[in-house]
C-alpha cells in the first residue's frame, strides 16, 4: 500500500524495510520497559533486552509498517497537533459541564445522528479523525469507513454545527492527505 | 496536603456511587456497561491517591496502570459479547420505538 | 516556589473533581444512553488528566530520577487513558446501534 522509497521491489528494499521496523519497534520496546521498571541492575536490563528483541523479532511489521519519505515530518506535524486538540477539548468540555448542570437540560439538548463526508483516505488520518471527533465533547463518531464517511452522534445542534470545520483540515494537513471539500 | 488527598478520594467514592446506580438499576445491558466504565475510571484516580496517602506511589502507579488496561479490555470484551443479543436490551424501549 | 506548586496541584484536583462531578451527575441526568456516553466518555477522561497531572507535578517536587520516571508512568497512564476512552465510547455505540436500539430525538416525546 505504501510505496517504496526505491521503486523497485527487490528483496533488498524489502530487507531493508523490515529491518528499519525492527530497529523502530525495539527501541520503542525497550525504552518503554526502561520507563515501567525504573530500574537499571545488569539483570533487570538484560532481560529487557531478550523481550522487547523478542517481541521485535516476531511482531517488527505492526507498529511501523515500512518506511516512507513523509514519515518524520507526518510524526513531527502530530505532535505540534496535539497541543491544539488539547485547547480544543477544554473549550467545548466547559460547554458540556454547562448542558450538564443547566436545571432545564432536556429542553437544551437535541440528540440527532449526522453524516459528514470527509475526502480523508489514509488509515492513520481516518482513524486520528475519528478520535479526535469522539474527544471533542458533544460528539461520538459512530461509524468511519475507508471512503471517509463519518456517521456522527450530536449531543446539541451548536456542536454538530461545527462539525468537520478547522480538525479536518490539521488531520488532512498532518498526514499529507488530499481533502475536496464537498457541500 | 495528607488531607486534601484524603478529601479528594473520599468525594470520587461518593461519586462512585452515581454511577453505581446507574449500573445496578440502568435500562438496558448498554447503560450498565456505560456506569461500569464510569467506576472504572473513578477507580484508576482512587488508586493513585491511596498510594500517595500511604507514601507508596511507586508501586500503586503500576497496579493503576494495569487498572486501566484491564478496565479497557473489559469493556470492549463485554461490548463485544453483547452485539448480536437483541433480546437482551430492555423489552421497553423496544415497544416504544415500534410504537 | 514551594506554595506555587502546591496551589497548582491544588487547582488542578479540584477542577479534576468537578469534571467528575459533571460526568456522575450526566450519566444520571441524561435521557438515554446514546447521550449518557458523552459525559460519561469525556469529562471522566478530562477529570483523570487533570487530577493526574496535579498529582504528577506533585511528585516532581522532590527531583530524583525516582520521581521523574513516576511522572513520566502517570503521564503514561494519562496517554493510554486518551486512546482507550474513544476506542471503548465508540466500541459501547457501535454495539448499541447493531443491537438496533434507536436514539432518543425531541421530536419523539413532545
Amino acid at each position: 500500500m505504501k510505496k517504496p522509497v526505491f521503486p523497485a521491489d527487490s528483496p533488498l528494499v524489502r530487507r531493508l524495510q523490515s529491518a528499519f521496523s525492527f530497529v523502530c519497534t525495539f527501541c520503542f520496546l525497550f525504552a518503554l520497559w526502561l520507563v515501567l521498571s525504573g530500574k537499571f541492575e545488569p539483570l533487570l536490563l538484560g532481560l529487557g533486552f531478550l523481550a522487547s528483541f523478542l517481541v521485535a523479532y516476531f511482531f517488527h511489521d505492526l507498529l511501523f509498517p515500512g518506511f516512507h519519505r513523509s514519515y518524520f515530518a507526518s510524526s513531527i506535524r502530530f505532535f505540534a497537533y496535539i497541543p491544539w486538540l488539547i485547547v480544543e477539548i477544554f473549550k467545548a468540555n466547559f460547554h458540556l459541564l454547562r448542558l450538564v448542570f443547566h436545571p432545564r437540560m432536556h429542553d437544551l439538548i437535541d440528540p440527532h445522528i449526522v453524516s459528514i463526508r470527509t475526502g480523508l483516505s489514509k488509515d492513520m488520518s481516518i482513524v486520528t479523525m475519528a478520535n479526535s471527533i469522539t474527544l471533542t465533547p458533544g460528539t461520538i463518531t459512530v461509524t468511519a469507513n475507508r471512503e471517509g464517511l463519518f456517521t456522527v452522534h450530536a449531543i446539541d445542534r451548536k456542536s454538530s454545527r461545527a462539525l468537520p470545520g478547522e480538525m479536518l483540515g490539521k488531520v488532512a494537513a498532518v498526514f499529507g492527505d488530499e481533502v475536496e471539500r464537498i457541500e | 496536603m495528607n488531607a486534601l488527598f484524603l478529601g479528594t478520594a473520599l468525594f470520587l467514592c461518593f461519586l462512585m456511587l452515581f454511577s453505581l446506580y446507574r449500573a445496578i438499576f440502568g435500562p438496558t445491558v448498554l447503560d450498565r456497561l456505560v456506569g461500569v466504565n464510569a467506576i472504572g475510571s473513578k477507580t484508576l484516580v482512587l488508586l493513585l491517591l491511596i498510594g500517595m496517602i500511604y507514601g507508596r506511589v511507586e508501586m500503586f502507579v503500576d497496579i493503576a496502570l494495569a487498572y486501566g488496561f484491564l478496565n479497557f479490555v473489559t469493556v470492549l470484551a463485554a461490548s463485544r459479547y453483547f452485539h448480536k443479543r437483541k433480546g437482551l436490551y430492555g423489552e421497553s424501549e423496544q415497544v416504544q420505538s415500534e410504537e | 516556589m514551594e506554595l506555587l506548586i502546591n496551589s497548582f496541584v491544588v487547582i488542578c484536583l479540584v477542577s479534576g473533581l468537578v469534571f467528575f462531578a459533571g460526568g456522575s451527575v450526566g450519566i444520571i441526568r441524561m435521557p438515554d444512553f446514546y447521550s449518557r456516553l458523552h459525559p460519561a466518555g469525556k469529562l471522566d477522561t478530562l477529570g483523570i488528566m487533570a487530577v493526574v497531572l496535579g498529582l504528577a507535578l506533585f511528585e516532581l517536587k522532590q527531583w530524583s530520577l525516582a520521581s521523574v520516571l513516576l511522572s513520566l508512568k502517570m503521564m503514561l497512564i494519562v496517554f493510554f487513558v486518551f486512546l482507550s476512552s474513544p476506542t471503548a465510547t465508540h466500541s459501547i455505540v457501535d454495539a448499541g446501534i447493531r443491537a438496533g436500539l434507536a436514539p432518543w430525538t425531541k421530536t419523539k416525546r413532545s
